[in-house]
């Protein structure tokens, strides 16, 4: 697959991780969360992460969304290295490039689905009104129109984690980044969410995701491997139409009666 | 698998001919078990022969056509009711691999493990788009569209799916195992060395690195 779009220091690519590292604590205490990774993300790229826990995979995603800073390389989004802006101008990257789904939601309790949704909107400029219509267009995209009006407190788990997954994909984010943003949900749910992230790398956005599910990463073109805070492994998908067509190829003769 | 089974389903929703029957076979599970025609008509003679099934006539082309017996349809209810038999479990290559990797010097084990589950999430990951297609309605390999088919089809892509995923979270199980394994065969056999030589790394399991 060959993919073309804005070139920029990362080749075109919306996130670039470049040989980061991450140390934290120091001396005895020290820490080495990650050992050097290298990944570019592409537009129309769904990029997911696996790995044992402990491995890396969440530093990985707080540096990618500009939420933690590497201790060596550098992480550039759209071609640009967070490590250079001012505090101000990253607050804004993060806000208008990249949409971001935490583990634990981190929904405002005192808003509403629809206004968590749209407060970002509104920090862009729009008015209330145009934040709230893309914020409503969110919900419905998830199946949960219904919740516009209702308090974090008074959602279920679930409930919660499709209004952040909504907030994360409002306006024209170029980068999603998901740390198992399934792990409320009941596997058919899921799956309707793990569409809508298809879907949205499929009109240009790049995705990445964290699960520890293999069916969920299937979702995605790559699913690269960290363990010990190295990409040890990565398979990509090939094209599907090839594949029962080349089971049918090695079928070791013919299925028993 | 029971091809003769197949068969008698389709041949209890009316008359086939053999090519026919392939055709419909492939449609519900999208060319999952592809099936020769030779195959067809070897099974057909069985179920004639066990009274399942009656030649019925041909068509103005020379297709022979079959159909169900009430034998035939029995042996299908009965079928149905029953329960697959899980008391003999597939031989499973993969099982038999590690099993015979952990026991045979020199193979490197955790290698196998990762090089399997690489294969096997390329697998989920391209039965996982084949399904996406599926939901939207696309085309698939296969052929024709008769009612029920698609939801047929749809059912056997994700048998494929919770399957592959089944192996995949084994494998991972498997590498902790291998690892915890390995741990404890270094720390009995610098036990039992009380000599001061350090302990050489087994091949179970990559020492891991504190993180």
């Amino acid at each position: 697959m060959s993919h073309t779009g804005p070139s920029g220091n990362g080749a075109g690519a919306v996130l670039h991780l470049d040989n980061v590292t991450r140390v934290h604590g120091q001396g005895a205490a020290e820490v080495q969360a990650l050992r050097g990774v290298d990944l570019k993300v592409h537009p129309g790229e769904f990029v997911a992460v696996m790995g044992p826990s402990g491995s890396g995979k969440s530093t990985l995603l707080t540096l990618a969304g500009g939420l933690d800073t590497p201790s060596t390389g550098q992480v550039l989004v759209e071609g640009v290295a967070l490590g250079g802006l001012s505090r101000k101008r990253l607050a804004e990257v993060r806000r208008r490039s990249v949409g971001y789904v935490f583990q634990d939601y981190n929904l405002i309790p005192a808003l509403t689905a629809a206004e968590n949704i749209s407060l970002p909107r509104e920090l862009d400029g729009l008015s209330t009104r145009a934040a709230r219509r893309e914020a409503l267009a969110a919900l419905e995209e998830l199946g949960i129109r219904e919740l516009a009006d209702r308090f974090p407190d008074d959602m279920s788990g679930g409930q919660q984690q499709r209004v952040a997954i909504a907030r994360a994909l409002i306006g024209d984010r170029r980068l999603v980044l998901a740390d198992e943003p399934t792990g409320a949900l009941d596997s058919t749910t899921g799956e309707a969410v793990l569409a809508v992230l298809r879907a949205r790398c499929d009109a240009g956005a790049a995705a990445m995701m964290v699960t520890h599910e293999a069916r969920h990463a299937a979702w995605a073109d790559r699913v690269v491997f960290l363990r010990d805070g190295r990409m040890v492994d990565e398979s990509a998908s090939q094209d599907a139409g090839s594949l029962l067509v080349a089971a049918a190829a090695n079928a070791k003769g013919p299925v028993g009666e | 698998m029971s091809i003769r089974h197949g068969l008698l389903a389709l041949l209890d929703q009316g008359p086939r001919y053999g090519y026919q029957l392939r055709t419909e076979f492939e449609a519900r599970t999208g060319a999952t078990w592809p099936l020769n025609v030779g195959q067809v008509y070897t099974t057909l003679s069985r179920l004639e022969r066990d009274g399942l099934v009656v030649p019925a006539g041909e068509d103005d082309e020379g297709h022979q056509f079959y159909a169900a017996t009430d034998a035939g349809r029995a042996e299908l209810r009965a079928w149905f009711d029953t329960p697959v038999p899980r008391t003999n479990p597939p031989r499973d290559e993969l099982a038999i691999k590690l099993a015979m990797a952990v026991t045979v010097p020199g193979v490197d084990v955790p290698a196998v493990v990762q090089g399997q589950r690489r294969h096997s999430i390329k697998a989920l990951q391209d039965y996982t788009r084949l399904k996406a297609r599926a939901l939207a309605g696309e085309s698939r390999p296969g052929g024709a569209g008769e009612p029920g088919s698609d939801l047929a089809w749809l059912l056997v892509l994700e048998q494929l799916i919770f399957q592959t995923e089944a192996e995949v979270r084994w494998l991972d199980h498997c590498e902790t195992r291998l690892a915890k394994h390995a741990e404890v065969e270094q720390a009995r056999a610098a036990e039992a060395r009380s000599d001061d030589s350090p302990p050489a790394p087994t091949r179970f399991g990559r020492r891991r690195s504190k993180a």
